[in-house]
């Protein structure tokens, strides 16, 4: 089967900031498939030059076998993006919006995929509203509506449930569960970790415009399965810094791989005399599977850090 | 929901979806774009023509000056209106984000421009034709243009041009304040010195050569022939000119789209 997306070698850079640094990546048709890592990582950048919205220095992305440069027709037919930017057009409606993206892909007769999506999204009450009247909620649910107007077979959600409510996030999760289940290919990129979880069969994590991490979801629990302590005390001896997961004000996440290192830590404590107040100690989850991804690939040296805006 | 991870096939043209939502953007704040520049043109015509009509001769007294000024103020307000609806529309989508729509559908670059430009082409020529219907009061001989297919020709490609400098500078501006810029120290001073309000035979040698070299003098005098059957430079070498300049700022404009010029970075 050929892949939905392939990703051979690809560069970008941005002045000082190399944002993407050689990424080959392949997702099979139908995949549900994640991509995450910290802001300025390249997620962004991969997803628009996978969209053709920006060009690469070095390399190449095909979209259902048609490169986004070469092709770029047939690449984008192929496409539906969500953005991650919530962006309308205040001078249309709702259905305006859908028949006008539906326009641009050459489908001028498409009302009733139009009204289905409406359905669906649970926007048909809204349809002869003004974009400039939604909720931020209802605009995102217009975006995903966008982004399917022209039935592409793969979908790519930039980070859609970025301030959005939980009861619309369900709605939205199990719609696009849906469209996954009909055989549309779905890449997502989310900072809700619990989430890629839930819906992703295969994952990529991306560091500094590199890949450092692709498996499927279940084999990367798995593979990085450590505990992880979660306690509470004013201090944590130095020789433990390098497994802090997470410090959040009194509150450390320590990765071990054993409860052996478990007493370590709290002889370490003991001797130093430092006070632990609470203690809980915790299976890997995605999440911690990311952090200590992210703490055990060191950023290269030669290089700039990535910058947060770069896009 | 059915089986729906097949590829529509598209019947359409992504390019002419384009094109009416240009039109349908700048119709439906009509008041502000179609009403509000033809008043402006109506005010220049009643304060200029009162004070000019009896001190100014055109054409050596065989034109009145308020008949001379309509075409003019006709052409002007076509051609700031093209060059206003392409470049407005391409930063208010830049600035709000929303050009991305565009950017990831299958258009194009020649249906990319055209779209635009024509979109731009007919704000202006609507902009215009109301601008001549309301000053056809204060000269009701225009009414039957002299050389009609030169006016039409001189519409068209007058506004051609100013919709495709609109849409470039819409793509170099960042912000609203640069593409003011552009339309303040560029666009307004072209169209004031090209004959708008007068004669060049009126001006000193310098200034009428000087003339000579801002296209935006061959794009009035030319439409002004067609009212008049009379004009300032032989209007087969006006057309030419403005021809020549249009087909150069169109081949620029698409080489520049298609590279994706601060479009696709």
């Amino acid at each position: 089967m050929r892949p939905a997306v392939d990703v051979v070698g690809l560069s970008r850079r941005y002045g000082r900031v190399q944002a993407l640094d050689g990424v080959d990546l392949s997702v099979a048709e139908g995949e549900f498939f994640g991509l995450l890592g910290p802001n300025g990582a390249g997620k962004t950048t991969l997803i628009s030059i996978l969209a053709g919205l920006v060009r690469a220095d070095a390399g190449r992305v095909r979209v259902m076998g048609h490169d986004v440069v070469d092709d770029y027709r047939a690449a984008r037919r192929a496409l539906g993006v969500v953005p991650q930017e919530l962006v309308f057009d205040p001078f249309f409606t709702v259905r305006e919006t859908l028949r006008i993206q539906s326009g641009y892909f050459g489908l001028s007769r498409n009302d009733a995929w139009i009204d289905e999506i409406l359905h669906h999204l649970d926007l048909a009450s809204k349809a002869d509203a003004n974009m400039r009247s939604l909720s931020g909620g209802m605009k995102r649910r217009v975006l995903v509506g966008q982004a399917l107007v022209h039935r592409p077979p793969v979908i790519v959600l930039d980070e859609p449930t970025a301030g959005v409510d939980v009861e619309l996030r369900q709605s939205l999760w199990s719609f696009i569960r849906r469209l996954n289940a009909d055989g549309h290919t779905v890449i997502l990129t989310t900072h809700y970790l619990e989430e890629a979880e839930a819906l992703c069969g295969r994952i990529a994590m991306l560091k500094d415009g590199r890949v450092v991490a692709l498996d499927t979801t279940q084999a990367l629990l798995s593979r990085n399965a450590g505990l992880t302590v979660r306690l509470v005390a004013r201090a944590l001896p130095p020789a433990w810094l390098p497994r802090l997961l997470r410090r959040t004000g009194d509150t450390w996440h320590i990765g071990i791989d054993r409860p052996a290192d478990l007493e370590a830590l709290l002889a370490d404590m003991r001797v130093a005399g430092m006070h632990v107040d609470e203690l809980t100690l915790d299976e890997a989850d995605l999440e911690q599977v990311f952090l200590r991804i992210m703490q055990s690939t060191p950023a290269p040296s030669a290089r700039a850090p990535a910058t947060e805006g770069a896009r | 929901m059915t089986a729906l991870a097949r590829e529509a096939p598209a019947t359409g043209s992504g390019g002419w979806t384009l094109f009416r939502k240009e039109v349908l953007r700048f119709w439906k704040v009509s008041f502000q774009t179609v009403a509000a520049p033809v008043l402006t043109a109506l005010l220049y015509l009643l304060i200029f023509s009162h004070v000019l009509e009896s001190h100014v001769a055109v054409f050596d007294g065989r034109v009145r000056y308020t008949e001379f000024l309509v075409p003019g103020l006709v052409m002007m307000s076509v051609l700031q209106n093209s060059f206003a609806n392409s470049s407005s529309s391409l930063i208010q989508s830049k600035i709000t984000g929303n050009l991305v729509f565009v950017l990831l559908a299958p258009l194009s670059p020649a249906a990319f421009l055209a779209a635009y430009v024509a979109g731009a082409m007919v704000r202006g020529i609507t902009v215009g034709l109301g601008v001549f219907v309301v000053t056809l009061v204060f000269a009701p001989s225009l009414a039957v243009p002299a050389q009609p297919w030169w006016v039409v020709a001189f519409a068209l490609l007058g506004s051609a041009i100013l919709g495709t400098l609109g849409l470039l500078a819409g793509i170099w501006a960042d912000k609203f304040d640069q593409l003011a810029a552009f339309q303040n120290f560029l666009i307004m001073p072209l169209t004031f010195l090209s004959g708008v309000f007068y004669s060049i035979q009126s001006l000193p040698p310098f200034w009428q050569a000087a003339s000579h070299l801002n296209p935006f003098f061959y794009m009035i005098d030319g439409f002004r022939y067609g009212f008049f059957g009379l004009a300032d430079t032989p209007p087969a070498a006006s057309l030419a000119v403005v021809a020549a300049f249009a087909l150069v700022l169109g081949a620029l404009a698409l080489a520049l789209i298609g590279r994706g010029w601060k479009l696709r970075p």
